[in-house]
This record gives C-alpha cells, structure tokens and sequence, in this order.
C-alpha cells in the first residue's frame, strides 16, 4: 500500500472524523517514527477501554509507534484484554476465535505473498499468554515448525485477566489468583526456549520497562520475520486488576521483575545474524 | 407464498436476510423497489422522491468514495457531495469497518456493526448507502431493517443489495449523474 491510498477523496475530506484527518496528515507512515518520536504525530492508538496502568495497553502504544512499515501490516489478534484495545487501533486487524491467532496469520501471509508478490507486507500476530501458550499453543508452535514468515507477539500478563483473574501455562508457579484461590501446581511454561527450538529465528523476553529497546525489539522481529522467517517477542504485562497493583506502580513492577525472573534475554538464529549484518541493521 | 416485501422496520431481532425469503438481486437495467424489480428509472424517481421528501435524509459514503483509490472515486465522491448539497441530506462518512464499539461517535461515523446507534442518534429517516463493501453494506442494512424504521437506500457498483428497501446496481459516475439530474428535476417540480 502506498501513501496514496491513504489519502482521501478531496470532495469527502470534510466529511471524515477528525481523527481520520489526522492520521493522513500526520500518522506513523509518514517517515521512519520510533518510540523517541511518540508525541509527535498521530498515533495508532490513542483512546482504549484497558484498564489504569495497564502495560498490555503500555506495550501496545509502544509496539504500533515502532512497526515498521504501518500501512503495509496487518495485525491478528485473539480473546482477550488485548483485543479490546485492537478496536481502536487504527489500522489493518482481525480478530481470531481464541487460539487460532497463528494459523489465520499464517493464511493472510500467504495469500497476500500470492496477491502481492512484489510488496512487503507485515502480519503480525499480538496475543495474550492464555491465546498463545494455553489454547492456542498448537497453532503458535506449528506455525513456527513450518517456518511461516510471521512475528508472534504475546503479552505475558501471567494470568487470564478479563475473565476474573484464572491461572494459565504462564502463571508462575505458587501464584495465587481471584479465580485460582489454591496457586498454581506447576511451573511457567517456558515458551522462549520453546521457540528458541521450535524454528524461531529470533526471540526476546522482556518487559515495558525499558520502551525504546522494546520498541526497537518489535521492529527487529518484524524486519526478521518478514525476509528470514518466523519471530517471537513475548513481554510481561503484569496486570494491574488482578495483581492488585496501583496503576502508577505498574511500571516499577515490570521493572522490578526485569531485574528478577523476567531478565532481557535475545536470541538471534545464525541465519538471523547474518541478515543483520548483511542489512547492516544490527541494532 | 406472499411475495416477501423489504420495507422499513423495525423488523426484530434477527431479521431474515432478503435473499432467503426469495428476493433476488436485479438484472442488469433493473432495480430493486423494496423486494420487486423495476426498471432502473423508476427505481430513480423514487430515490429521488423519497430522498427530497424526507425530514433527515442522510448518504453514509463507505471507503470506496471516501478514499483516493482511484480518479473515479474521486469524482463519485464530488458526486455524492453534490447530491448531498441539492437534496439537502446530512453526509456521515463509514471510513473503515471497525467495531470501533463502545468508541465510535454516531454524530460523525457510522460503523457496519451497529449502525442502529447512527439512525437513533441522529434521526435519520432516509439512508443512502455508497461505496461500501458489499459484505458490511448486508449486514448494516439487516441491522437497520432489524432494529429502526428508517427507510434505506443502496448504491451500489456491483450487483446491488437485496436487504435494501430499494437499490441500483452497476452504479457508475455517470448513473450518479442521472441520479442528481432527476433530484434536480424532481426538487424543481415540488
């Protein structure tokens, strides 16, 4: 998609929401904006119903300033908190029944490799941890198997959140939620290991703490999966709600388990690196 | 069996898709009048009747016009502008299909899946549909039919849509033009 096509019809351009207005005259595909530039110019998201200091909705605004190529992605989204702010986002996104996130993205990658063969165009799946690695799992890692050339986003708030707070794969263990009064039985699902050997060329592990190497994250798995295949980002959204934690904390908390159990971790294929070197984007 | 007829609810909850109580899409030259086929031009005349005799007509433009795909979107859109100016009709642009719910603001958009929020808000006792997709111009005139009494208008440039209560197919710029001739002429005979 070029610019042009987001443009509008001079004769209707008045008759458009202001927001629309806005998004052609200043929005996120009008040269090269990263998370520095927030503020700037028109946003993806600006309005959502997520909660108070919630860092899905954090990591979101973070990760729709740091796409790198907005006109051309398409996002698949699924049940959950996130997908309550998928409707404000304004741009390409379809919403999967729960757990079918990566084989939908997997049939819009394909069909639009056939439809558009010449142009780059991002899918780019954002899930949370229950659509990922609970229901979805079999999608998420068979998608990684046959090396489809998508970027996997999961939002790991630890627990399923707009239902009332039940355990999922990713609650750590012990963990006590409204909905899982006796804590969890077993361990967190390690699904950066499992991606590292499940065909990933590039995974990350971190949290909002630190919103220009997430942004810059984002846009290396997206660049990643689009010419070497298929990427995984997973980023812990502690929940704000459900953890009880006052809103203008929840970003110490992130950062505070950065420094504990959630460390940044990179893992970059060696047919990965070698693109980056090639492209001279190693950063 | 009654001949099923598409006219104006509200209808309930679940409204039957046209379709399925045997309307069927015009030929090509025809029309639809609220289930019956006519002849383009008299399906015209009506549009152009029912329009200028409404308390609030309003023209939901979709992406087709909205957005610079093309030169003749571009000149359908000066098109519907004008039509909207000579009937007097409010113009609510539908940019994209969203469900933008509980966000969207019905005093300035209209989304496909709910679009009962924009008729009750605004008071809307005519709609014109155009430039939208066939698939959400369906399912917002269902939901209209289902739930509103207002009365719906569908141009549309492919086969045209049997849910509406009438509609022309193959709506080109210059059957847009014929369509704002006759407004002309029809508004200058009242």
């Amino acid at each position: 998609m070029s610019k042009r096509i987001t443009e509008m019809c001079p004769a209707l351009n008045d008759a458009m929401p202001t927001e629309y207005r806005e998004l052609v005259e200043n929005g996120p595909w009008l040269g090269d904006k990263t998370v520095k530039d927030l503020g700037t110019f028109k946003e993806l998201l600006e309005e959502h119903p997520l909660c108070a200091g919630c860092n899905l909705a954090l990591s979101l605004k973070i990760i729709l300033s740091s796409l790198p190529n907005p006109a051309d992605t398409i996002i698949v989204g699924s049940t959950g908190c996130s997908s309550l702010g998928f409707m404000q986002v304004g741009i390409h996104n379809i919403h999967s029944l729960f757990g079918n996130q990566n084989a939908v993205a997997t049939g819009v990658k394909r069909v639009l490799s056939m439809r558009f063969p010449d142009k780059k165009k991002d899918v780019v799946v954002m899930a949370g941890d229950g659509a990922t690695a609970d229901i979805g799992l079999d999608m998420t890692i068979h998608s990684w198997f046959r090396g489809e050339k998508i970027t996997t986003i999961m939002f790991d708030n630890e627990l399923y959140a707009n239902t009332g707070g039940q355990e999922s794969g990713m609650t750590p263990a012990g963990r006590v939620a409204y909905m899982a009064p006796l804590g969890k039985k077993f361990p967190k699902i390690n699904l950066f290991e499992i991606a590292k050997t499940s065909g990933c060329h590039y995974a990350v592990l971190l949290t909002t703490a630190n919103t220009v190497r997430l942004g810059a994250c984002v846009k290396k798995a997206i660049l990643l999966a689009r010419d070497v295949g298929p990427t995984y980002v997973q980023i812990h959204t502690p929940c704000p709600t459900n953890l009880k934690i006052p809103p203008e904390e929840s970003i110490k908390v992130a950062k505070d388990s950065e420094k504990e159990r959630y460390a940044f971790n990179e893992y970059v294929s060696e047919a990965a690196k070698s693109f980056l070197e090639n492209t001279g984007n190693k950063k | 069996m009654p001949q099923y007829k598409v006219l104006p609810g509200p209808e309930g909850y679940l409204p039957p898709p046209a379709a399925l109580m045997g309307v069927e899409l015009p030929e090509e030259g025809k029309a639809l009048v609220e289930g019956e086929t006519v002849s383009e031009s008299d399906a015209v005349q009506k549009i152009a009747r029912k329009i200028l005799a409404a308390k609030n007509p309003t023209i939901f433009p979709g992406p087709l016009v909205l957005w610079a795909w093309s030169e003749t979107a571009c000149k359908k859109a000066q098109l519907v502008r004008e039509l909207a100016a000579e009937a007097g009709m409010k113009i609510i642009p539908m940019p994209d299909y969203r469900p933008k719910y509980p966000m969207i603001n019905p005093a300035v958009e209209i989304n496909p899946n709910h679009p009962n929020l924009t008729i009750w808000h605004n008071k809307i006792d005519v709609c014109v549909f155009i430039g939208v997709h066939c698939h959400y111009a369906n399912v917002a005139l269902k939901i209209i039919r289902g739930g509103t009494d207002c009365y719906t208008i569908a141009l549309c440039g492919e086969y045209g849509h049997e849910d509406a209560m009438i509609t022309l197919r193959d709506v080109t710029v210059a059957k847009l033009e014929a369509l704002l001739a006759v407004v002309r002429e029809t508004k200058r005979k009242l």
